[in-house]
């Protein structure tokens, strides 16, 4: 009895062993490809950033109104966000790769399911990008050209716009990511139809007299005012 | 002598009656209405193609002209070897205020010419002038589609022709609406600003302003009364400054957007929008355009409730006015903007 139990552990012992000697050079490649995948995402990190500031990106995160959310976040410049996803994106990529080495079946599904969603997240991360570019431009729009006019909500039209702009922007990222995308549609199509009819509804019914009085203004007095108001520039 | 005009049909049918031998003309049809600046360059290309010694153009708009306007223009060029003409009308008090407020104060302190009105919509040019703003001139770009008149006028300072004015006559005052004043802003400020970026190292050097030479009256002023409704004007001024302050905040200075901030919250009676803060509104706005801190087009836009403010300013202050107030006062701000010419230096080279 004891000597069979001496000889399991000792087997055991040997496949323990065996199995280790097996592993150990998958392992010590797996940090081979680790080491060198973050030497590559450095170095990648760096190109990012020497590119993203040649290419003046801050200026159209600025413009975009990125810079504004991120510094209300206490987060870094967008410039280097963009340059610090690009390294833990290529590092990650490279410790998968590495894991893929070691050979564990369980694992496999998931590093190809990772692979390739990068696509997507990288698709994503633009659409949100010129998504937040195309609010900021068409909210200021808005807001000039109602103040030029002496629109009095200017303001709270420029808001609208840029919010609108924003959640369309934002349901087409978690759309592309696939992350919850059939609550997303209804959620979108659900708040987009309720402001569109409490709009109809406010200006057809509760703002019936404003309604009147604004077209009676605009239509009997605009004559008038043109002569009174403004002076010839040119 | 050849002679083209903007609307050949009507130049055609009024040059009938003048004229004592057969009268050749170059006519094209536009599919639709073309922009200013299509349509100049036809007019430009017609005088090229005749190889005309001078080239008088006149605006549709012109409902004002005499006969010998044309003389006024066309000698010059003719007899005194001129390159550009360019008009000087008599206005109605409160009428051009751009002109007097922005596009001739901001011309004369960075071209260091003073030409009363850079943005022209009558004026004559020499053939060989047409034929050089014809070649250089990047006609695809939107700007000098739009503000060719304010084009042509820095071309022919930027490259040392001879410029000089004439004085025309009444000025007809064109039905504008509101909504034309972004137009105008458009056509003049915008070309303005864009001339400044390809055209430093000419204006860069350049120190105070020298007279052009001018044949007839430099400025004359119909005292007229206007109503205009001047709290309408401080309104729209005031809202405009409380309303865009995200936008002035990445345009002006801080000193600058406070002080706007505090005149936003005079009464009429004791608004004020003084010269030098005008003049220094003006620079931080083309300095920013220079940068394109947003979009060049928004800039321009911003810039209309400022000056709004500033017309409520001239309006106030020349409300008793004499013909020689308004000219001492028009004097006045464009010392202010040749005085601060160093400070748009400093801010343009900024790199924030």
């Amino acid at each position: 009895m004891r000597e069979i139990i001496i000889t399991e552990l000792t087997q055991a012992l040997h496949d323990l062993g065996r199995g280790f000697a097996h592993y150990l050079p998958r392992l010590i490649v797996m940090l081979i490809i680790a080491f060198v995948g973050w030497m590559i995402a450095y170095l990648l990190k760096v190109l990012a950033r020497s590119i993203l500031r040649l290419t003046k990106f801050s200026k159209l995160s600025e413009n975009a109104g990125a810079t504004q959310l991120l510094n209300q976040a206490a987060l870094p410049s967008s410039t280097e966000l963009l340059s610090r996803f690009v390294f833990w994106v290529a590092w990650v990529g490279f410790i998968l790769l590495g894991v893929s080495v070691l050979g564990i079946v369980a694992l496999q599904e998931y590093i190809s399911q990772f692979f390739l969603f990068l696509p997507r997240l990288f698709v994503a991360l633009v659409i949100l990008f010129f998504g937040l570019l195309a609010a900021s431009f068409f909210s200021r729009a808005a807001l000039l050209a109602a103040v030029n006019v002496n629109f009095r909500s200017s303001r709270l039209l420029s808001i609208s716009i840029r919010i609108i702009i924003s959640i369309f922007a934002l349901s087409m990222v978690f759309e592309v990511l696939g992350v919850a995308k059939e609550t997303m549609l209804i959620a979108f199509g659900t708040a987009f139809g309720a402001i569109m009819l409490s709009l109809a509804i406010a200006f057809g019914i509760g703002g019936k007299d404003v309604a009147r009085e604004f077209l009676e203004k605009r239509l009997v007095t605009a004559k008038k005012e043109e002569k009174e108001g403004e002076l010839s520039p040119l | 002598m050849p002679m083209v005009g903007a609307s050949i049909d009507d130049v055609w049918s009024v040059s009938k009656v003048y004229a004592l031998r057969t009268l050749h003309s170059i006519s094209t049809r536009y599919a639709s209405s073309p922009e200013p600046g299509t349509a100049l360059r036809t007019i430009l290309a017609a005088a090229d193609l005749l190889r005309a010694k001078a080239c008088v153009v006149i605006s549709p708009d012109s409902t004002t002209i005499e006969p010998d306007w044309l003389q006024r223009l066309v000698r010059p060029v003719y007899n005194d070897n001129f390159d550009l003409v360019s008009p000087i009308y008599r206005r109605q008090m409160f009428e051009g205020v751009l002109v007097r407020n922005l596009l001739y104060p901001m011309t004369r302190a960075i071209y260091g010419y003073r030409v009363r009105e850079p943005y022209a919509s009558e004026f004559a040019i020499s053939g060989r002038l047409a034929s050089d703003f014809l070649i250089k001139e990047p006609w695809n770009d939107e700007r000098t589609k739009a503000g060719t008149e304010i084009c042509l006028t820095i071309a022919a300072i930027t490259g040392n022709y001879r410029v000089c004015q004439s004085f025309l006559g009444p000025k007809a005052r064109p039905d504008r609406s509101a909504s034309d004043l972004v137009a105008a802003m458009r056509r003049t400020v915008g070309p303005l600003f864009s001339s400044l970026d390809s055209n430093f190292p000419f204006w860069s050097t350049i120190t105070g302003s020298q007279p052009v030479p001018t044949v007839g009256a430099q400025s004359e002023v119909m005292l007229e009364p206007v109503r205009v409704n001047r709290k309408r004007l401080r309104e729209m001024f005031a809202t405009g400054v409380v309303q865009l302050e995200p936008v002035f905040r990445s345009i002006l200075s801080a000193s600058t957007l406070s002080e706007l901030q505090r005149i936003a919250t005079l009464e009429v009676s004791e608004f004020n929008y003084p010269a030098d803060l005008w003049a220094k509104t003006v620079f931080e706005f083309a300095a920013s355009y220079h940068k394109s801190v947003i979009s060049r087009d928004h800039i321009v836009q911003a810039l209309v409730p400022l000056y709004r403010g500033k017309t409520l300013t001239l309006l106030l202050e020349n409300r008793d006015g004499f013909e020689e107030d308004i000219e001492k006062n028009v004097e006045s701000l464009c010392g202010d903007f040749e005085r601060l010419k160093p400070y748009l230096l400093e801010i343009w080279a900024d790199r924030k």
